[in-house]
């Protein structure tokens, strides 16, 4: 069973989270080019190994949670610099 | 005894050594032979051989599944291109080929879907006898159920569109679903009411290792390589174009590459400096101890997130839709055994005491749109035929025979145009959401 260290509520089960992934920084519709919006649209980093990602305890505290997880094991340690 | 026959063979074995890159002898498997070989203890031949790994050829498919294995096949039997290697990093048929489940239809939602998954449907019926190997496809029929207004309707677009396309495929009432399936709760009390489903006779299940090494033993037969243990670690790029991959085995040159892994297909596009719009998630499955035959269709529900068949060995194959978050982790969890069982039981309540056997997982490579990523890339000489998300097993043999003629001609086939890379630059995407998988 995979669990997932909320600063808030303590770790709690994973089916009590959505995963939202790792961070896309949206580019600003100014500035950006129809390549670069696709970009942001659509392509992922898909890393093997350890990813940061944040994840929304839904059931829970309904607050965002950043997390490291390993994408191979799912060992999940709490990110660096996350609140709490 | 045993000392005996080890010697036997390894002589064998060291006087055939300078033919062994001749074809071997074709043997084809018959009824007579199953008989005289039943009768006279005979040995089978090998189903592929072991060729030892060359420096050059001319094309190398990564990932020796059934895409790889049908490119391959393809690549010799109309194209005459049989210098060819397809590596894997563990054994055939091991990744997304041995673990799906099993079934084959093609009533999509996308006229550019549908046209495609049925030319590989009509591919599979042929297949026993093109291969020479029984693959034990069963047409027995295809339900999807509709518990709500909302997938009705999915489901008459689904029909209307698949009927334009010439497929047999129809909404039917819950008496015509009672009849096909008497097993399932079709009263108005169930928890999630069955107001109907699309049916689609010609769907059905296969055996999807029969089918793999049917492939395997096509290619091999017409001189293709096939390479176990091999994993590739790099892909050699200069000025542009592929020069070669390195392996665990040594460096290989080829003017070819093909990427054909399901899983891993981003971390080898990755090797050869290629982005993908694909993602990775788990999709876990699970089968059930044998039982007499009582159930002869597939039934398919988006709102449960479950999909059920009765094998030949008479086990029920269940599939769920893929984990909620990306992982490369093959490995089980409680939560699914405990979802799918709560959510089969409320389609068909009188299998409470069956008990299931296993569990197991696949990875499945996600794209945006739920449609494949077949073709060239900006990459010259390396192609991919990847993202094949929850749909890859059933597209097997029609992505084989396009990305073979894809590479042989230099021209991209018009049954896989829709499905480049470059369609995530234009934004033609082949939205297949509503009917490439189930729970999305």
């Amino acid at each position: 069973m995979i669990q997932i260290p909320c600063p808030w509520c303590g770790p709690r089960n994973v089916t009590e989270f959505h995963h939202y992934g790792p961070s896309a920084t949206r580019p600003s519709v100014a500035d950006t080019t129809v390549e670069g919006w696709h970009r942001y649209l659509y392509f992922r980093a898909n890393p093997l190994g350890p990813v940061e990602e944040s994840w929304y305890h839904a059931a829970g505290c309904r607050r965002f949670v950043a997390v490291v997880r390993d994408t191979h094991s799912n060992q999940i340690t709490p990110a660096e610099g996350a609140e709490r | 005894m045993k000392n005996g026959h080890t010697s036997d063979s390894d002589s064998a074995r060291a006087s055939s050594g300078r033919a062994s890159r001749r074809p071997p002898r074709r043997e084809r498997y018959s009824a007579l032979q199953l008989v005289s070989k039943g009768l006279s203890g005979g040995d089978w031949p090998r189903v592929w051989e072991h060729r030892d790994l060359e420096r050059r050829y001319d094309v190398v498919i990564i990932g020796g599944g059934l895409h790889g294995l049908a490119t391959a096949y393809y690549l010799a039997a109309h194209h005459g291109i049989r210098n060819v290697a397809v590596l894997d990093k563990g054994y055939l048929g091991g990744g997304g080929s041995g673990r799906n489940t099993a079934i084959l239809r093609s009533n999509y939602l996308t006229p550019e879907g549908v046209r495609f998954y049925d030319r590989s449907l009509k591919l599979y019926e042929d297949l026993a006898g093109e291969l020479n190997f029984n693959v034990m496809f069963s047409q027995r029929g295809h339900l999807t159920l509709a518990h709500n207004d909302g997938a009705l309707r999915t489901m008459r677009w689904r029909a209307e569109v698949n009927k334009l396309q010439g497929i047999d495929s129809e909404v039917i009432g819950p008496d015509e679903i009672k009849r096909l399936v008497p097993r399932l709760d079709t009263s108005d009390e169930a928890r999630y009411p069955i107001l109907g489903a699309l049916y689609h006779p010609p769907g059905g299940i296969i055996r999807h290792d029969a089918v793999v090494w049917g492939y395997a033993r096509a290619a091999g037969r017409l001189g293709v390589h096939l390479h176990q243990n091999t994993e590739v670690t790099g892909i050699d790029v200069q000025n542009g174009s592929v020069t070669g991959v390195r392996t665990n085995r040594g460096t290989i040159a080829a003017g070819t590459v093909v990427n054909c892994t399901a899983g891993w297909s981003t971390l080898i596009s990755d090797m050869a400096g290629v982005d993908m719009p694909v993602t990775t998630s788990p999709l876990q499955a699970a089968v059930t101890e044998p039982v007499k035959p009582f159930l002869d269709t597939v039934v398919v529900s988006g709102t449960l997130h479950v999909y059920v068949s009765q094998t030949d060995r008479g086990e029920l194959v269940f599939g769920a839709s893929v984990d909620p978050f990306t992982s490369y982790s093959t490995r089980g969890s409680l939560e699914f055994v405990e979802g799918l069982a709560s959510n089969v039981l409320k389609l068909m309540p009188s299998l409470s005491k069956m008990r299931l056997l296993r569990q197991w997982a696949g990875l499945c490579d996600m794209t945006p749109d739920y449609s494949p990523i077949m073709g060239a890339t900006p990459v010259q000489g390396f192609f991919v035929d990847v993202g094949w998300g929850t749909y890859g097993f059933k597209a097997g043999p029609v992505a084989g025979e396009a990305m073979a003629e894809h590479i042989a001609t230099d021209r991209v086939p018009e049954i896989i145009a829709p499905f480049g890379l470059d369609r995530f630059e234009t934004g033609r995407l082949v939205g297949e959401k509503g009917a490439a998988a189930v729970g999305h």
